[in-house]
């Protein structure tokens, strides 16, 4: 369908265009460069491992460098734009911005640089209040922390840890003096509480030596050193703050003055991780002593460009078939219906050589799954202009954004379309305001179909029958499949015995009376249509049993293989269950705004019920719909995944990474692409 | 004794939104524990790892459907009081959705949280990660769906 054809593509020159060569693959990025190995040839890889780690060294720098500017200087950015992608540049611009590239990178290493004092500043006040802390206890001491005493007196500051006046302390010193004497000692107690006290020792030089055992005894801890008196200190400290506080608002405002830059910087950025990506695609060349050779994949569509372009620099290139069993890429390239789908795609695997790209088919079936799962006309509705605004306003959105935006508009779409389906707007939000607020409960918003809300049982029948034509159409990819790869064999043994067993085993059901009551069907099969039916279930149940079990040699291991694949019908049972996922869903959206409906309308028909009904309403509303949506985009995903990727799709293809601009401010133009 | 159907419809129901309830606080708990952890280390994945904490938060929001329909079927919040018979029907139409919400909601939790861990390490592989919790939750549903249809099929005449 739309998986790209891939082309391998050769390239050869000389080595003094080889810059110019990589510089033009890189902006058309239109090739995925390999690994050659022609070692044998003679021909040799350059090491690039450390101009690659100096150019990604270099990209992080600026990155930095912005990071800085932003945490100092914000750039104000409204919520449209940060949907933005890379901005197009032309070569020109891009060849006069590259040659002052050495200036940019001077200007990202002067903001590290502030950034770097700033962050020393920062550090430095903590631990000036630290010792704030530390010498607040000594905050009554007149003298400096370290004063020792005089001519004739000995002193001793410090604590202990407990709660003591000085007479307290005297007894304790007292009690532990040696020798049992008293000590001739002064107690001045400067500050207490409940884990420690702090005080001054002063005695006689002669009594130094007892009265310092004694402290000792009592786990006597000195105060911090200090050559000022503690309250002259902290005023300095209080001032170091102060000035490491002007220091930084200078550094900041400094930083500011380079808001300028920013664009400048950008650049830079970009352009390592662009020399970065060279230096890897280098790496992969080939060279000789004065030639060298690129081996490469290349989309078909884009081959014959690609070859004109390059011969224009003088070089050789060459562009074959891809072999049969070689591992080429796979790049998936689909319209503006199916386009989003490729994430999706991309999120479970990608199609191997004999898948089909899945894309279109599961585009129509996701959004019909996404509507049927929220199916309210006003979540429909917000997300499709909020999406349509989006996809208007924003131009060069990043690519995945884009592809997100883009599936919930359809997505929106099918859910309106549900919506007025089944009667639902905003829950029952239109018959709720016109009873209570108007005293007109014959104003409702009427299902055109009918209402999910009262005839379950009919949508969860609907459920069942989407999820068979799913799985059905997952079946018929695989029958085309096989039969493109001319399997002839394995198209009947594993998609038509398949196909007749639950196809016939389905309208069997439908003539029996118990289950068209169990799910309130209007209508019965004949016995006659049911009966043919039963018979082709069978054949087809007949048809798995005998050649399920094929690859055995042994006639009853074969059999009783056979017998097991039976049993795979289980699992259809169990796959078609699963789309009653779309009922419960689908009915927990309408009833949860239901809840808030009725919430709102609890403070009765004042100005200030109206008023109370709003706020009740859109709170409620925008959760409702922020979490349906994850759980409709959630389980759509897992039914095309397990459901329906289940019953036809390998996946294991290998992404195609083209040598391209890895950008994320600035792309510049080639004509190639 | 005669509101004895009333109460045994508000059991139900409390039962159904307290249970269910209960399982995904307790996995969203568990996945936000992960979903912490990896933000400390990459704050650029917080969207990511938001939508994943989220996932076992559904049963929650089932319980209160359930329990909000029983509430509006039983002279609560409207309708008529239920028989004896029908609020034991009620009380037993509740319990699916508070034993599958209570303990899938658990489980979810444990296995959104796993899928944290696998989108911390390999971001591109959040379509993935994103399925597994998936898996579990399906149970969660059909509780419901059972739940659901029950409620509605209660006949007005026992």
């Amino acid at each position: 369908m739309s998986k790209l054809k891939m082309k391998r593509v050769f390239i050869c020159g000389l080595n003094e265009e080889r810059q110019n060569v990589l510089d033009t693959l890189q902006r058309a990025g239109v090739v995925e460069i390999v690994q050659g190995d022609y070692k044998d040839a003679g021909l040799k890889n350059i090491d690039i491992l450390d101009q690659r780690a100096d150019n990604n060294q270099k990209a992080v720098l600026a990155e930095q460098a912005i990071g800085i500017l932003d945490e100092f200087a914000a750039e104000k950015t409204g919520l449209l734009q940060s949907l933005e992608g890379a901005k197009d540049i032309e070569v020109d611009s891009y060849g006069a911005r590259a040659g002052h590239i050495d200036e940019y990178m001077a200007t990202a290493e002067k903001l590290s640089e502030l950034a770097r004092h700033i962050a020393d500043h920062k550090a430095a006040i903590p631990k000036c209040l630290s010792r704030i802390d530390t010498l607040n206890a000594w905050q009554t001491l007149d003298i400096p922390l370290d004063f020792e005493g005089t001519e004739k007196t000995r002193v001793f500051i410090g604590s202990v840890a407990q709660d003591a006046d000085a007479a307290g302390i005297y007894e304790l010193l007292s009690e532990k003096a040696e020798g049992g004497e008293p000590l001739d000692v002064d107690i001045v107690s400067l500050n207490r509480d409940k884990m420690m006290s702090s005080f001054m020792a002063i005695c006689h030089r002669d009594d130094a030596d007892r009265t310092e055992a004694a402290l000792r005894r009592i786990n006597f801890v000195k105060a911090p050193m200090g050559k000022l008196v503690p309250t002259e200190e902290i005023a300095d400290i209080n001032r170091e703050i102060e000035d490491h506080k002007a220091q930084i608002k200078a550094l900041a405002d400094e930083v500011a003055t380079y808001g300028s830059k920013r664009d400048d910087l950008k650049f830079a950025a970009d352009y390592y991780r662009m020399q970065a990506d060279k230096s890897t695609a280098l790496g992969r060349l080939d060279v000789s002593e004065n030639a060298f050779f690129i081996s490469g994949y290349t989309p078909a569509s884009y081959a014959e460009q690609l070859k004109s372009k390059l011969e224009e620099l003088d070089t050789v290139v060459e562009i074959y078939d891809v072999e049969a069993d070689e591992d080429a890429p796979v790049v998936l390239k689909n319209g503006f219906f199916s386009g989003p789908m490729e994430s999706v795609v991309e999120s479970y695997s990608l199609p191997c050589k004999t898948d089909i790209d899945p894309s279109k088919i599961i585009a129509c079936f996701y959004y019909i799954l996404f509507g049927l799962m929220l199916s309210d006309a006003g979540y429909g509705l917000i997300l499709v202009l909020a999406c349509g605004y989006v996809l208007l306003k924003v131009k060069n959105m990043k690519p995945q954004t884009e592809k997100l935006v883009k599936l919930m508009f359809f997505s929106g779409i099918s859910t309106t379309f549900w919506g007025f389906m089944f009667g639902s707007f905003f829950g029952d939000a239109v018959n709720v305001v016109a009873t209570k607020f108007f005293n007109r409960p014959d104003i409702a918003f009427r299902p055109l179909w009918f209402n999910s809300m009262n005839e379950p049982i009919r949508l969860l029948s609907f459920a069942f029958l989407i999820g068979i034509i799913h799985l059905f159409t997952g079946m018929f990819i695989k029958l085309y499949q096989l039969i493109k790869a001319k399997d002839y064999k394995s198209a009947v043994y594993d998609v038509v015995f398949w196909m007749m067993f639950v196809g016939g085993a389905i309208v069997y059901a439908l003539s029996v009376q118990m289950i068209t009551d169990m799910l309130s069907l209007k209508f019965i099969l004949s016995p006659a249509i049911g009966k043919a039916a039963g018979t082709v279930a069978i054949l087809g149940a007949v048809g798995v049993i005998l050649t399920g079990g094929r690859d055995a040699k042994n006639p009853i291991v074969r059999f009783l293989l056979g017998l097991y694949g039976a049993y795979g019908i289980t699992s259809w049972l169990s796959d078609i269950l699963s789309y009653s996922r779309l009922l419960a869903l689908g009915l927990a959206t309408g009833c949860i705004a239901q809840v808030f409906n009725q919430l709102g309308t609890m403070a009765g028909n004042s100005v200030f019920g109206v008023i109370f009904f709003i706020v009740i309403f859109v709170i409620g509303n925008t959760m409702n719909l922020f979490i349906n949506v994850l759980g409709a985009y959630v389980h759509t995903n897992r039914l095309q995944f397990v459901e329906f990727f289940g019953k036809f799709y390998d996946g294991g293809g290998r992404e195609f990474t083209p040598f391209t601009e890895n950008t994320k401010y600035y792309t510049v133009k080639e004509e190639i692409k | 004794m005669e509101n004895l159907g009333l109460f045994l419809a508000v059991l139900g129901a409390g039962l159904a939104a307290g249970f269910a309830g209960a399982g995904s606080a307790i996995g969203v708990g568990i996945a936000g524990r992960s979903a912490a952890g990896v933000v400390t280390q990459e704050p650029s994945l917080f969207s990511k790892v938001l939508i994943l904490q989220l996932l076992p938060g559904t049963q929650g929001i089932y319980g209160l459907l359930v329990a909000f329909i029983v509430l509006s079927q039983v002279g609560i919040l409207g309708g008529n009081i239920p028989s004896t018979a029908q609020g034991l029907v009620y009380f037993a139409a509740c319990m699916p959705m508070a034993i599958g919400g209570f303990l899938s909601g658990i489980s979810q939790g444990q296995c959104s949280s796993s899928a944290i861990g696998l989108v911390a390490k390999r971001q591109d592989q959040f379509g993935k990660a994103m399925i597994f919790p998936a898996m579990v939750e399906t149970y969660a549903i059909l509780a419901l769906l059972v739940s659901i249809l029950a409620i509605f099929g209660i006949p007005s005449g026992i």
